[in-house]
């Protein structure tokens, strides 16, 4: 699997959030290689499962990784004068919309272009400031008529850039947001085919997460995996930006610890990036991750979670910026833990007390 | 198509070989001289093949080769690239834009700080160019020298495209791309370098019109003509908004003619040869909402001692961005006109108070 191609074609998939079919038929024919069944339930979300060889006698354990597939982006409030009026999907940056290309997926996908008015005709004030999105549209190259006849209010747009490779094997384009977690999961699945893992592993390509975690919700629930693992995009460093919150691009993943991620899910996944000599950075996270995982790890009665991040510049612009490298070696973490994951994984979750010794407890963060 | 590769091509004020060479292997077979002159102007001239008065007029006419873009100024430590604007850029669309730096084309991005990293105050506030950087993915100056270097141009990495209904079908023949300002008018000059005329057609390809119409001052002096005319894409609004605002000029609506603008009053009789034109040839025509922008008209009316001069332009969108739209409907009707404009033009006066017919 060509991992630079796969996430290039990740990144202009079409996938605004609720909206994930076109990215999620890409997943599939991507993935499929890899996988025993696809499944998508009810609020759109994509499983893929891949059965692991467990030993007979032993009960199936099962880990969900949670990529989110579904992208930022903008939706039709209206139609004037053959121009389209927008708002936005998902947490986007007004200031980065003049000037900018997009894709208006309606009865066919059509290009546009969102303007905006000259700045020989604006007052010295007006110049100054940002355009609100409320006075930004969409120029289609259509008249009214004809543009009511492609489109309605509430279909959604996308960003249209080519992902355009950068020096430093880097790549930047829109959505990598997280479809770089999906492509290193796709190619996670590639290695585990060479590998033997006796875990089973559900590959989510979740929906709806940048407006509200909503896929990762009832997935998680629907599947009642073991341990689940969330793979976002975390922020990557650049000059002017808090040292403390940023990760360098091209270092390894980050591995996520704090209250949102089970301390021996943490541990366990430094050891395996040890084990494989392969750069990680651990990510300090106080409190909201920001990711699925804020989701997962509350499902029914709880589930161990892991928070695994892959630094990326420009979060939520069309020129967002990611290492292959970093994608690369997310995909590779991924396929060594689950690679070591076997029947005694489970009892590493278990939080001890005073006394406990060698007995064992019940589960604490296992499900029913 | 000549304008697809003209839009496409690098020509920011001060560098606009790549479009001279276009331009000139376009109009050679067509010309009978063909010059560049001591700042880059191309000047191309057909003399007249109709038969007219024994010393036929001297007619320029004049499309700027340049666009608005970027020269980077400095290559920090950490292999980011600062930048300043070369022309006039509106930092309201640089945020988050795809560049193109230097003659080898190495892809960069003006980058954006994610917004959850953002104070609120931020968010009202339009960072001004030098809060911004070029990220070409070079981690080290080193390695970023490997590539470019500093006085380098950028342009935005906008490609052309039709925009809206497809090819064939009735309508504008919506075309969007970079620069058409003015690559429009330098496409519009070189369909008219291709006719017959009565009169000395001398066609300037000027350079730096964007950093202080700067090419056509010296080419106005040295062409010395009798009378000229400047071809641009120009400022058009037609977007929805308050009843009272004039849109300036309409894509659809034909080649623009202007009466005046910031730089220059156009030449009344000019004005009135391509409107008695325009009707008798039945081409739409709209008149520019005066008082708006500036073209070569400005230097080229006061040079000497004063040509009378009009200015006719392709309605354009969004000019001085990444990506503009115009109609190649409109495009064709501004060479019909303009060409059978100049046909009339051996025997329209050119006299009053602007101008003086006999000059020579």
């Amino acid at each position: 699997m060509d991992l630079l191609t796969a996430t290039k074609e990740l990144s202009e998939a079409a996938g605004v959030s609720g909206f994930e079919s076109e990215v999620q038929s890409l997943i599939r024919t991507q993935w499929e290689p890899f996988v025993d069944e696809f499944r998508q339930d009810a609020l759109g979300n994509l499983i893929a499962v891949r059965r692991g060889n467990t030993p007979a006698g032993e009960s199936r354990r099962s880990v969900m990784l949670a990529t989110h597939c579904d992208e930022i982006g903008l939706m039709i409030t209206g139609i004037t004068e053959g121009f389209l009026r927008i708002t936005e999907v998902g947490g986007i940056d007004p200031r980065v919309l003049p000037g900018q290309e997009v894709t208006v997926h309606g009865r066919q996908a059509v290009a546009g272009i969102i303007g905006l008015r000259p700045p020989h005709l604006m007052q010295p004030a007006e110049r100054k400031k940002p355009v609100p999105l409320s006075e930004l549209f969409v120029d289609v190259g259509l008249s009214q008529e004809e543009a009511e006849s492609l489109f309605d209010v509430g279909d959604p747009i996308t960003l249209r850039v080519e992902a355009t490779e950068l020096r430093g094997e880097r790549l930047t384009g829109k959505a990598l947001d997280n479809r770089v977690s999906v492509a290193a999961a796709g190619y996670c699945l590639s290695l585990l085919k060479g590998m033997n893992h006796s875990w089973d592993v559900y590959a989510v390509a979740t929906s709806q997460e940048e407006v509200g975690l909503r896929g990762a919700i009832v997935s998680t629930y629907g599947l009642m995996p073991d341990l689940a693992i969330a793979i976002d995009v975390t922020f990557g460093a650049a000059p002017g930006l808090p040292e403390t919150e940023t990760f360098k691009v091209d270092g390894g993943p980050t591995i996520g610890f704090g209250p949102n991620a089970h301390p021996a899910m943490y541990t366990m996944l430094v050891d395996a990036a040890k084990a494989i000599e392969m750069p990680y950075q651990m990510e300090p996270i106080p409190g909201r991750s920001g990711t699925d995982g804020w989701a997962l790890q509350v499902s029914r009665s709880g589930i161990p979670t892991a928070l695994i991040g892959i630094p990326l510049l420009n979060m939520h612009t069309p020129v967002e910026v990611v290492a292959i490298p970093d994608v690369r070696r997310t995909g590779r973490l991924l396929a060594e833990f689950i690679r070591g994951l076997d029947s005694s994984s489970l009892d590493a979750m278990t939080f001890s007390l005073p006394g406990d010794e060698d007995e064992e407890t019940a589960s604490a963060g296992a499900t029913c | 198509m000549i304008l697809k590769e003209l839009s496409e091509a690098a020509g920011v004020s001060g560098a606009e070989k790549d479009v001279r060479d276009i331009l000139a292997e376009a109009i050679r077979p067509h010309v009978d001289t063909l010059r560049v002159d001591t700042m880059g102007n191309l000047i191309a001239t057909r003399q007249a093949r109709i038969e007219s008065r024994e010393k036929p007029l001297r007619v320029m006419v004049a499309a700027h080769m340049d666009e608005v873009g970027f020269m980077v100024t400095q290559i920090e430590k950490s292999g980011l690239l600062k930048f300043s604007s070369v022309g006039g850029l509106d930092p309201r669309v640089l945020m988050s834009k795809k560049v193109l730096i230097g003659s080898n084309r190495v892809p960069g991005v003006i980058g954006g700080k994610p917004i959850h990293l953002m104070e609120d105050s931020e968010f009202d506030k339009v960072p001004s160019i030098d809060q911004l950087t070029i990220d070409i993915g070079a981690t080290s100056k080193e390695s970023a020298e490997a590539v470019i270097k500093v006085g380098d141009y950028a342009i935005f990495a906008t490609s052309f495209s039709p925009l809206g209904r497809s090819e064939g079908e009735n309508g504008p023949r919506l075309v969007k791309g970079k620069a058409f300002d003015d690559r429009a008018g330098c496409t519009v000059l070189a369909s008219l370098l291709q006719a017959d005329y009565p009169v000395e057609l001398v066609g300037v390809f000027t350079v730096q019109e964007e950093v202080g119409l700067r090419g056509a001052h010296v080419a106005a002096y040295s062409v010395d003509p009798d009378v000229a005319i400047v071809l641009e894409g120009t400022i058009c609004n037609d977007l929805p908004r308050d009843k009272e605002a004039s849109p300036v000029t309409r894509v659809g609506c034909g080649p623009a003619i202007s009466i005046a603008d910031r730089s220059f009053i156009a030449h009344r009789g000019l004005v009135d040869l391509l409107i008695e034109t325009a009707r008798q040839e039945d081409i739409p025509y709209q008149f520019k909402e005066p008082g708006m922008g500036g073209t070569d008209a400005g230097i080229i009316h006061i040079t000497r001692s004063g040509i009378p001069s009009v200015a006719v332009s392709v309605p354009s969108r969004y000019i001085h961005g990444p990506v503009s739209v115009l109609s190649l409907n409109d495009l064709e009707h501004t060479v019909a006109l303009v060409k059978a404009a100049i046909k009339r033009l051996d025997k329209w006066p050119v006299v009053g108070e602007q101008g003086n017919q006999e000059k020579r």
